[in-house]
């Protein structure tokens, strides 16, 4: 198995959530998350005085998948993200030992 | 504060129902400013210490309200005594005034008069929290307003608004308190960060406003109220002085809004929100002295100066290196200035009196009587908070420790967190009340080891 991660524009968060409903992905973990890459952030002006924000807000999506799939699901989920513009974000896999199903049991790929 | 309006009932006055209806919903509205300022104030501090900010101008609901009817009436409002202060035994308690009896002069009784003028006494100090966000010890504080009060606001009040009081006899026009409220708490909140000093990490730390709309709600609640501030502060509404004033806070308000926001848009790229409810509060702060006395087309030069010059004093705290965390100085007491010393140039003559200002013909005698108050309530102020901080602080202490201060004052101070949005609820555990269903056991009682 492979856990497929993807830190993103918050507001592309439907079409990727769709993407992968289309794909067959049959769950999904969402958090909100802030960071920066080569965009960095932003400057806002209270009463004058200007600060500027390096943290700009992102959401980071996982999902589980069997290895075979993980290629083409990568790829599902960068088309859904992909804006053209700078801060669109990073995907990355890693390999998953196992997987527990917490109601049954089941394991490996069977809990996904 | 209007002379008596013995013109009008040349005889004794008689009670009106309709004006003392009318003040006693001035006085609620009065009362609403004040959780207004908190969440005002609250929405621009940073998460960790909105509940102190809170509670610093609540607390003030609480206090003051025993101590005015304890002796503050009677300090502000009693006989004057050699111009500088008031005493009525009568007024001690409230316990010696009769229930029909009518305020000196006008057609509502003493006790519409004493709620009305409480609000304004429960206010003005709440008015100094917003300069000492984040780092004043809460027994401190509620130390500091009992005594501020009682030496700074009380006596004032009468200097400026009571029978007998000097600035009063003198002709310093102040209808509602851009000397005796604002320009008041401004300076004070100026002498006590002289003496407290900087927030940590002042200048240096991003010091966002945590939330916005919380901001806008408090200062929309302040705008509301601060019709019942100025409109009910001519006592009654025999002679439509009121309703011009009433006219004149919601024009002079629109204006500063307007003219904050149009200097903020210039000198720095955009329209902020926390431009626009400042220069609302801007301009109720400087129309508070002046809209008894100037047209509405005077009301709105008031507005737009006042909206310009307190976008443009706001900064001046980063030019000099004081923590006026949240502009007090900036709003309240340079907008209490401006509106101060702009009647005596806009002051028409044919609305609350008939001193002119130097556009309409009245010389220089006005603005020199208004000079003289802001400049008398300004000292005052300053020299006597200042004194009142440092006593504080080198007895019990005026703020919280370093480490407290940066962890967040909310926790210490009030045991509290303002916000859980998590699902997990932080972590947190009854810690001494059983589960549900269960009876109390022992082990359930919290024991001091």
């Amino acid at each position: 198995m492979k856990l497929i991660t993807a830190v993103v524009k918050p507001h592309r968060l439907d079409e990727i959530k769709e993407a992968l409903q289309a794909f067959g992905v049959q769950g999904l973990t969402v958090t909100e998350a802030s960071g920066y890459g080569r965009q960095r952030g932003h400057t806002e002006v209270y009463r004058g005085a200007e600060y500027t924000v390096d943290l700009v807000p992102k959401i980071r999506i996982e999902v589980l998948v069997e290895d075979e799939d993980a290629e083409q699901l990568i790829d599902v989920v960068v088309k859904a993200a992909r804006t053209g513009k700078i801060g669109d974000g990073k995907v990355w896999s890693v390999p998953v030992e196992t997987a527990i199903r917490v109601r049954t049991g089941e394991r490996g790929p069977d809990a996904l | 504060m209007p002379p008596g309006i013995t013109t009008l009932a040349a005889d004794a006055p008689e009670l009106s129902a309709a004006n003392t209806g009318f003040m006693l919903i001035c006085s609620a509205l009065v009362m609403l400013m004040t959780p207004g300022l908190a969440f005002f104030y609250g929405g621009m501090v940073r998460v960790k210490s909105t509940l102190n900010m809170l509670m610093m101008s609540f607390i003030s609901l609480g206090i003051v309200t025993i101590l005015w009817v304890l002796y503050g009436f009677s300090l502000a409002f009693g006989t004057d005594v050699g111009s500088v202060i008031g005493w009525s035994s009568d007024f001690v308690g409230l316990s010696g005034i009769g229930v029909t009896e009518l305020w000196d002069g006008y057609t509502i009784p003493t006790y519409v008069f004493a709620v009305f003028q409480l609000m304004f006494a429960v206010l003005t100090p709440a008015l100094i929290s917003g300069a000492l966000a984040d780092r004043v010890k809460f027994t401190s504080w509620a130390l500091f307003i009992t005594l501020w009060v009682t030496v700074v606001y009380f006596p004032v009040a009468h200097w400026v608004w009571g029978a007998g009081g000097w600035l009063f006899e003198l002709g310093v026009i102040d209808f509602a308190g851009g000397t005796a409220v604002h320009i008041n708490a401004g300076a004070a909140a100026l002498g006590v960060i002289l003496v407290i000093g900087k927030r940590v990490g002042f200048k240096k730390d991003p010091m966002r406003p945590h939330s916005l709309p919380l901001v806008m709600l408090g200062a929309a609640l302040l705008w509301f109220g601060w019709f019942g501030f100025n409109a009910g502060s001519w006592l009654g509404n025999d002679d439509g002085v009121g309703a011009v004033m009433f006219v004149n806070t919601q024009v002079a308000t629109g204006a500063a809004v307007l003219g904050w926001l149009a200097y903020e848009k210039i000198r720095h790229g955009s329209f902020t929100t926390l431009g626009a409810a400042s220069g609302a509060v801007a301009g109720l702060v400087a129309i508070t002295p002046a809209g008894g006395a100037v047209s509405p087309l005077g009301a709105i030069a008031v507005g737009v100066i006042a909206g310009v010059l307190c976008a443009m004093a706001v900064s001046l705290k980063y030019k000099f290196g004081y923590d006026d965390s949240l502009d007090v100085v900036g709003v309240h007491l340079v907008g209490g200035i401006i509106g101060s010393l702009l009647v005596g140039f806009f002051a028409t003559g044919g609305v609350q009196s008939d001193a002119k200002g130097l556009f309409y013909g009245g010389g220089l005698e006005q603005l020199g009587k208004q000079a003289v108050g802001v400049f008398a309530v300004l000292a005052y102020s300053l020299v006597v908070s200042a004194v009142l901080a440092l006593i504080l602080d080198r007895t019990i202490g005026m703020r919280v420790s370093e480490d407290d201060e940066i962890s967040g004052i909310d926790q210490v101070e009030h045991a509290e967190t303002a916000y859980d949005f998590s699902g997990a609820g932080g972590g947190a555990a009854p810690r001494n009340t059983p589960a549900p269903g269960t009876p109390a056991t022992p082990t359930n009682k919290k024991v001091d080891a």
